[in-house]
């Protein structure tokens, strides 16, 4: 099958690429640009572990062809913090221990992000709802959403701070 | 799960949509948010030569309140549908059923279109229609026609589309009152064991119109006209209520599968139509 030329903007830098219509979303991020944070989990669209945002959206990109994504803005875990300068949900979630294995963990952090950008004061509920559409099979969850809740404070407290 | 190969195509408008679909007959279908049927093809369960993806065209997105009637595109999301404060003033049924669907994810793309055109007894708003005795447009390539949600659904997975038409919109008229959407699912992200959608409407302290629809509990999603008309006229008391849930039980056929036996889904069924009965009169 003849490939197409895609362009895909992705935390913050244009890609060119090629890619077969049937070619995934989630298989373009790991395997042609090396974006290995959004994992495939369940490939069925219920884990929520391959979580993206899309056009401020969040999709899971299991179930998104990347030709559907052509001139996107993706964003995914790489784009969110980096290894000297967290993200207040990644050091959220390291404070409060909300991953074990961390194989969630950058869908959830990549849809916890959204979620406190569609509602910057969620109540626990709204956490719970919120994030419903992604699995944790080691948390129990209930450190997850203590982690989200203290990112949205310290979020909320720094944007104070800012005004 | 990598589906077999297949030529995209992205029309900007509907006519080149129906171009396309008509070139290539039973080769081509069209995908709105893709939940339903990607799923499917990478299960390669189903096999699409030429994927037509909706999402440039503009005509299909929207969602219009003129007085009385609303009109919403066929490519409108299940989250836009809860985020539009115009259309939950107009009519909150929508929204509470669009929150039971799925997760926020699947919801901030799947489309109200797919969810109605697809023909899957478990999708949520076919019935949610029927009880609005709401109308889907249809364009093909002889122009455009009406059908009624109650008259849409033949069997699972066939309905009263042409294979070359597109479903472009669906529309119905407000009639206030009492609205519920009542859903049983055994984990966020299923489908309904059972499901009902009813609306009411007062006139003092009787029941002066009613309509109840299902959902999952048949081959296709079932209005009961012998369950409403056994509210009107009452107060919808207890004993009322009972009168309507057993003539509901009385239209619906549900077969087991993995959410259990006929006699629980009957069961269940019970409980959720009369609840959402209960509720839908309290806001009455």
């Amino acid at each position: 099958m003849k490939k197409m030329q895609l362009t895909l903007t992705v935390n913050g830098e244009a890609h060119e690429l090629l890619a077969e219509p049937r070619e995934l979303l989630i298989h373009v991020l790991r395997e042609k640009l090396n974006l290995t944070g959004p994992h495939i989990g369940c490939e069925t669209s219920h884990c929520g572990a391959c979580t993206v945002d899309m056009n401020g959206r969040s999709v899971k990109s299991c179930t998104v062809f990347a030709a559907q994504a052509n001139g996107a803005a993706i964003t995914t875990i790489e784009g969110l913090g980096s290894p000297g300068a967290l993200h207040p949900l990644q050091e959220a979630f390291r404070e409060h221990h909300g991953l074990q294995c961390g194989f969630c963990t950058p869908g959830m952090i990549t849809r916890a992000h959204r979620l406190l950008q569609e509602n910057p004061n969620p109540s626990e509920e709204d956490i719970r709802f919120g994030m419903a559409g992604n699995l944790c099979r080691c948390t129990g969850y209930q450190n997850i959403v203590k982690a989200i809740l203290a990112a949205a404070a310290e979020m909320n407290a720094v944007k104070e701070a800012a005004e | 799960m990598i589906p077999a190969a297949f030529e995209y195509h992205r029309p900007s408008d509907i006519a080149s949509a129906l171009a396309t679909l008509r070139e290539f007959g039973d080769e081509a279908r069209v995908v709105a948010g893709g939940h339903s049927l990607i799923p499917m093809m990478k299960l390669r369960m189903a096999s699409i030569g030429h994927l037509i993806d909706l999402q440039d065209i503009a005509d299909l997105k929207g969602i219009r309140i003129d007085g009385n009637t609303v009109r919403i595109g066929a490519m409108v999301t299940q989250q836009e549908l809860i985020d539009d404060a115009a259309l939950t003033r107009a009519a909150p049924l929508l929204r509470e059923t669009a929150l039971q669907i799925a997760d926020p994810q699947v919801r901030a793309v799947g489309t109200i279109g797919g969810n109605v055109a697809n023909g899957d007894p478990g999708n949520d708003m076919p019935a949610v229609m029927q009880c609005l005795d709401a109308t889907f447009t249809l364009t093909g390539p002889s122009g455009t026609r009406d059908v009624k949600a109650r008259d849409f659904y033949e069997a699972a997975y066939v309905t009263a589309r042409a294979d070359e038409e597109i479903l472009t919109a669906v529309s119905f008229t407000v009639s206030g009152g009492g609205h519920a959407y009542e859903k049983q699912k055994r984990k966020i992200g299923d489908y309904a064991t059972a499901a009902a959608a009813v609306m009411l409407q007062k006139d003092g302290t009787a029941c002066s119109a009613a309509s109840i629809a299902m959902t999952n509990l048949s081959d296709v999603p079932v209005w009961s006209k012998a369950a409403a008309d056994a509210l009107v006229g009452t107060a919808c008391n207890p004993a009322d209520i009972g009168s309507a849930v057993a003539a509901a039980l009385a239209d619906i056929s549900p077969t087991a599968d993995n959410r259990g036996p006929v006699e629980f889904k009957r069961h269940v069924a019970g409980v959720i139509i009369r609840r959402a009965i209960e509720r839908a009169w309290s806001r009455a």
